[in-house]
């Protein structure tokens, strides 16, 4: 059954009442565990669209380590260690001079405003944390004037980004707005809502980016549920059918209105969004598009960086499990097919084993 | 009135997480673990406000208040304000506090937890990193994984990363002095006497079901035991 993309132009007001200040230069960068793990290509392509495209200032230090808030959300780190160790990052934004804290990954964006949260509900939660850690460092710290998520900052310069764009959101083929789906992150819109543009159930983030760049979003209904990452319930290998049971019920909702892609602002959305649909396909011969190739899954740094010209395989488009060919091909993007395992030496690499019944 | 679980009450996430609940099930209605899972987050707010020590024990043993996932979809939309995901890890953490969390099924999982991302944060100063995510524990992560794990340095440095290496960058390697105050963090909050805690009860559990522990997953029975076994019972 096809499906018709509804009209969305009554709820476009909906939104409205929730809007959040994105500060506009000046940031203090916090990797992410996971997207330095599975998509390193769109952190570096986040630095270079800030300082080379936007011509602002951006740290990525090198004192930065993790959050622990895969850790804490599974249970294993207490809650005074957590909001310690964000503490020690609060601390390394203080000592280089910043005042702007730009977290890459959306389980932190989530725990640094649950620890800030909790700090101005408890007061005496704040001194025990500074206690905590200036007696474990010798540090003190500064709570962060703001607090965006790196997809905040591209939607708040979507209209400058768009002047340097090479490509749109369009299918060259046949001249019609590609079909997106646009995946939140839970922890960047429901632990906060009033932290979002558009609050939970009308995040602007990314449909402001689709919207602005010439594509169609696609409203379907299991548009908000939740990846399935669960935290617990991937990390341990025997409660991984929670985790792809989530993603499989979305792929089912989405299916029927063919989307070109899916675009996620968490890391680990797009991984699991890319990963789980290659297990479904492995495990009972399903795919969600007509082709048996899967619905390539983009981050929201690899969607700006393609449309902005960047090489899609210095972008890391070759650590998709879903290839991204296709969407390149309606995109119009120019790329070296032969190139795709070119490794940095210069060396070509053996290509990646072909999965059983998805087509790579 | 219950005393036994005061610390439970006086646990921010308790405060903050629970308010008189009007029974509307729309937490539950929304809850992604509540679809999965023989799990019902409202009977959670209404236990809890029950007070009663027996029933919070039962929820302590229980493999229940492991199922959440903590997407926190409940926090958006309860009209009461209620959060029974933040009531979900206080009550881990008092589980895993008071060693009843070995006496179910799920809840003895946090031990394999704790060998995994517990280990990569002290050890790497990362949850999660290439290095880590063994194929052989991720068959999901297919076939582009495995090569990219073949070819981490020349695939990562051709995005722009410094793996491994000094200096500032995607997967750096992470300096012992930030390592070091890391565990100072640990030391000084209680997070590394909880890690032992878990593990030391973890291990006599072991003991007595006839499991052999390594510290070394990959050699170590009860991990693989917990990391890939189910209660067929209630998780088939």
């Amino acid at each position: 059954m096809k499906l018709t993309i509804p009209d969305q132009q009554p709820k476009k007001t909906h939104w409205k009442d929730y809007q959040k200040e994105i500060a506009d230069n000046n940031y203090y960068y916090e990797r992410s565990c996971i997207r330095q793990t599975f998509f390193p290509g769109s952190e570096t392509a986040f630095l270079k669209i800030i300082r080379e495209e936007l011509g602002l200032n951006i740290i990525d230090d090198k004192d930065l380590h993790t959050c622990t808030g895969i850790g804490y959300y599974s249970g294993i780190v207490p809650l005074e260690t957590t909001m310690t160790v964000v503490a020690r990052l609060f601390s390394l934004m203080t000592e280089a001079g910043y005042k702007n804290f730009v977290p890459s990954c959306v389980t932190s964006f989530g725990l640094l405003n649950e620890t800030v949260d909790t700090w101005k509900h408890f007061p005496e939660e704040l001194e025990k944390s500074r206690d905590f850690l200036f007696k474990a460092t010798g540090r003190t710290f500064e709570i962060p004037e703001n607090i965006s998520h790196p997809s905040d900052v591209i939607y708040k310069f979507r209209k400058e980004l768009k002047e340097k764009m090479k490509y749109q959101l369009i299918n060259k083929f046949t001249g019609k707005p590609l079909k997106i789906v646009e995946h939140i992150g839970c922890h960047y819109a429901k632990i906060f809502p009033e932290s979002v543009i558009g609050g939970a159930e009308f995040p602007q983030v990314l449909v402001g980016m689709i919207n602005e760049w010439g594509g169609e979003v696609v409203d379907y209904p299991e548009r908000r549920h939740c990846c399935g990452f669960g935290f617990r319930q991937y990390l341990v290998m025997a409660n991984r059918g929670y985790s792809v049971a989530n993603s499989k019920k979305k792929f089912e909702s989405m299916k029927p209105y063919s989307p070109d892609f899916i675009v996620c602002n968490c890391p680990g959305c797009a991984m699991f969004m890319d990963k789980w649909q290659y297990t479904i396909a492995e495990m009972e011969g399903v795919t969600y598009d007509e082709e048996k190739k899967g619905i390539p899954v983009l981050t929201y740094e690899e969607m700006t960086g393609l449309l902005l010209g960047y090489d899609p395989w210095e972008l890391g488009l070759q650590m998709h499990q879903i290839g991204t060919e296709t969407l390149l091909d309606k995109i119009g993007v120019s790329y070296k097919a032969q190139e795709k395992y070119l490794g940095n030496s210069g060396k070509m690499l053996t290509a990646p084993e072909k999965p059983l019944n998805l087509i790579v | 009135m219950s005393q036994k679980y005061d610390k439970l009450y006086r646990d921010v996430r308790y405060i903050e997480g629970l308010n008189a609940c009007m029974n509307c099930g729309v937490c539950t209605a929304i809850c992604p673990a509540a679809e999965f899972y023989d799990y019902d987050p409202r009977v959670i707010c209404n236990t809890l406000l029950s007070r009663d020590d027996q029933k919070i024990e039962n929820l302590l043993v229980s493999d229940t208040i492991w199922y959440c996932g903590q997407c926190l979809s409940c926090k958006t939309r309860c009209p009461r304000g209620n959060v029974p995901a933040l009531l979900i890890s206080a009550l881990r953490h008092l589980s895993q506090e008071t060693g009843l969390f070995i006496h179910s099924m799920k809840g003895r999982q946090q031990y394999a937890i704790m060998k995994t991302i517990g280990k990569n944060i002290l050890s790497t100063g990362y949850c999660v990193h290439p290095d880590l995510v063994d194929p052989q524990l991720h068959p999901e992560q297919g076939p582009v994984w495995k090569w990219y794990r073949e070819n981490t340095e020349e695939v990562s440095d051709k995005l722009g990363a410094n793996y491994n290496k000094e200096g500032a960058g995607a997967l750096r390697k992470i300096p012992k002095k930030n390592l070091d105050e890391i565990h100072e963090i640990f030391k000084v909050t209680g997070g590394d006497a909880f890690r032992k805690k878990v593990e030391k009860i973890s291990e006599e559990k072991a003991k007595e079901l006839g499991f052999h522990c390594e510290d070394e997953i990959m050699n170590s029975e009860y991990f693989f035991h917990l990391y890939t076994s189910n209660n067929e019972t209630d998780h088939s």
